[in-house]
């Protein structure tokens, strides 16, 4: 055994390790995701139906009442899948931030009795909802097949909204799981904070019925970036790209993953104690 | 040879919060306490702030250290809030220490539960491979012990059902086949044999002993003093977070035995202000005595135990009054509950009486037990005193070596046993 194996552990300087363990624990990483899929679609006859079911009925009701009743401007796109192009990040990130939440205290018992790299059990559960998304992805592209809506070069970008959508609900699902262990009202306030964040983004309409000396500050909300990203990839050039509120959303995004990272590792060493 | 784990001056400290819930704080708590010490802060800048007198601390470990040298099969005891378990959360790495330090050499697998991370949907195959992962093993190791696994659990017939249609004789089997057969340099294990059937415990102490005859380190908490002999080579005693000493487990065993029962009374008198009792009697004293009249903790099983009651009886009175005792083991079961009627007294007058009950040789096991005094009138079934767990004394065997394990049963009487030829 040569000294380079020694591990050393002492008050405050665990955390030394941490990122050569997370690569060490990346199979438990894929194996807890395998587990949070496998389960989810086991419990559930209708798990794929679900999946499938959920954003095609938000959508034919966010058509209807904004649309038809509402009768708001559809940016020269069908409105169906003016709405569904928003859905995809939402509720990639509604289910991810959920997720994230409940996850630390639903594997309590593997937190108290084994050490991993905390961070695999929030992240393992973006994978679950990752894969809704490409479900609904899929979903997407029957869509616009139907209404014979052909995907401009923009397409190519959409890798980069997604990134972005990942790091949103990574940071604040890092944020609220962490919250979660030392406050545990805290699990109340995640639903509300999801039923009222899909009314102040725009998944039901465009942003661009935002008055325009209001569209810097309506980016203050992070998603409202990534959702008009994700429909300046999907619509098209109909859209036109507004940098401001981009960059504006995207340096929030990264300060809330980088501050969650930051708050999460810090309250990590506890978890076992207070769980 | 140099030590595999080398532990310095290790201390963990935890908050004790008196009035909080189970479950974590609440935010609304935290905010309601941040606000009104701001407030208080606001109306007099100059004064320190208070300290919380809900937030204790308490000390689950104090300046503990020692080492283990590689092949050694250490048995870690103690009573309950020794300290145990979170010397071994620290050296799993799932606490942090407050301060001191560990060093550990090689690749550690620790063991505080069976089934860790067991998913009651899933088949028993898929619990494997997650079982695995969580305990640390890589899919390729998983997949090449597979097969040992499934055999040493015995649930070849049930691989693909979900394990919440398992019985918890199989679920648990599982589960400690996923863990038996990890191959850590350093093993550390928590009371996981205190589940399973007998025949199925006796396996997993023959896998630990495997184990440790590869060379391999083994760390190992149990209350199962025969366990700890049988496996260990070594024994480390802790009691209320501070190392008592390190020594063979023969040794150890004795200490932790004698220690125990050192925080508990063989006598207890009260004065007139305080004695227990109503009107028409009090108690004065309670002792366990030996056939010498010599207050005692330890008896031998050669020997009867007295247990002597004093006791005052104020007034005149005509029903009788029955002493009582019941006698309960560790885990607080009553063994039995002993009165004699023709010892009531049936008339008394403003006197002190003191009344004996005589345990017999050779009828007690060698463990600890525990006494519960009683005075009743049992006509009307009034009670009038009731003591709980006054006083303990302990049994010790002279005429056999204790190094054969305990032998089971609470009681151990000598009956009378006949033997003849009969063909």
């Amino acid at each position: 055994m040569n000294k380079q194996d020694v591990l050393v552990i002492e008050a405050h300087r665990t955390g030394r390790h941490y990122w050569r363990d997370l690569w060490r624990y990346r199979e438990l990483f894929f194996f807890l995701a395998w587990r949070d899929i496998l389960v989810r679609y086991k419990q559930t006859t209708i798990g794929i139906v679900w999946a499938l079911g959920r954003p095609l009925i938000t959508m034919l009701v966010f058509t209807l009442v904004f649309s038809k009743l509402a009768k708001l401007p559809s940016d020269g796109a069908p409105y169906p899948i003016l709405v569904f192009a928003a859905l995809l990040p939402w509720q990639f990130f509604a289910s991810a931030f959920s997720g994230a939440g409940d996850s630390l205290i639903s594997n309590a018992g593997m937190i108290s009795k084994v050490y991993f790299p905390r961070l695999i059990i929030p992240a393992s559960t973006l994978i679950v909802s990752f894969v809704d998304f490409l479900i609904s992805l899929a979903i997407l592209v029957g869509l616009m097949a139907w209404y014979d809506f052909s995907p401009s070069s923009h397409m190519f970008a959409l890798p980069i909204f997604t990134l972005l959508v990942f790091f949103a609900a990574m940071g604040t699902g890092l944020w609220i799981a962490a919250l979660n262990v030392e406050y545990r009202d805290l699990r109340i306030i995640v639903p509300f904070v999801v039923q009222f964040g899909l009314y102040i983004s725009p998944v039901g309409f465009s942003s661009s019925i935002v008055p325009e000396q209001w569209r810097l500050l309506y980016s203050l909300n992070p998603m409202v970036g990534v959702i008009d990203g994700f429909r300046w990839a999907i619509l098209g050039g109909n859209t036109p790209f507004y940098w401001p509120g981009f960059l504006l959303s995207s340096f929030l995004v990264l300060a809330i993953l980088i501050t969650g990272l930051y708050y999460f590792r810090k309250a990590e060493k506890t978890f076992a104690d207070v769980i | 040879m140099s030590p595999v784990i080398r532990i310095e001056h290790l201390s963990k400290k935890y908050p004790i919060g008196h009035q909080k819930q189970a479950g974590g704080n609440s935010l609304r708590e935290v905010l309601a306490n941040s606000a009104s010490r701001f407030f208080s802060k606001l109306r007099h800048p100059f004064v320190a702030p208070k300290i919380d007198p809900t937030r204790e601390e308490f000390w689950a470990l104090q300046d503990v250290s020692f080492d283990i040298l590689q092949g050694d099969r250490v048995g870690i005891i103690g009573r309950n809030g020794a300290g145990k378990s979170t010397l071994l959360k620290i050296l799993s790495r799932i606490t942090e220490p407050t301060s001191g330090k560990v060093s550990i050499t090689g690749r550690v697998v620790s063991l505080l539960e069976v089934g860790t991370g067991f998913h009651p949907e899933l088949t028993g195959r898929e619990n494997i491979y997650l079982n695995g992962a969580i305990l640390g093993m890589s899919k390729s190791e998983i997949a090449k012990k597979f097969d040992e696994i499934v055999a040493f659990a015995e649930v070849e017939r049930f691989l693909d059902t979900p394990v919440k249609r398992y019985s918890s004789g199989m679920y648990v089997r599982l589960a400690f086949a996923v863990a038996a057969h990890l191959e850590p340099e350093i093993l550390i294990v928590d009371e996981v044999l205190a589940v399973g059937d007998a025949q199925f415990q006796k396996k997993c102490l023959g896998k630990l002993q495997a184990v440790g005859q590869d060379g391999r380190t083994v760390l190992f908490v149990s209350h199962n003093m025969t366990a700890v002999s049988a496996l260990c080579n070594k024994a480390v005693v802790l009691d209320n977070g501070r190392l008592v000493l390190t020594a063979s487990p023969e040794t150890a065993i004795k200490r932790y035995l004698g220690g125990e029962s050192g925080e508990h009374r063989t006598s207890v008198e009260w004065n007139a202000d305080n004695a227990p009792g109503d009107g028409t009697i009090r108690l004065i004293r309670v002792a366990s005595l030996n056939t010498r009249g010599e207050e005692s903790k330890f008896f031998d099983r050669n020997e009867s135990i007295h247990i002597q009651m004093e006791y005052l009886m104020p007034g005149k009175h005509r029903l009788p009054i029955a002493p009582q005792i019941r006698v309960f083991d560790e885990a607080k079961t009553c063994i039995f509950v002993s009165h004699k009627p023709q010892t009531w007294l049936n008339e008394t007058a403003n006197s002190t009486y003191a009344s004996v009950c005589v345990i017999p040789d050779h009828f007690m096991n060698n463990k600890r037990y525990f006494v519960d005094v009683y005075f009743t009138t049992p006509y009307t079934r009034e009670v009038h005193l009731h003591v709980e767990n006054i006083i303990s004394f302990e049994v010790t065997d002279s005429e056999r070596n204790s190094n054969f394990g305990i032998i089971p049963g609470t009681v151990r009487p000598d009956f009378q046993w006949l033997t003849k030829k009969i063909s």
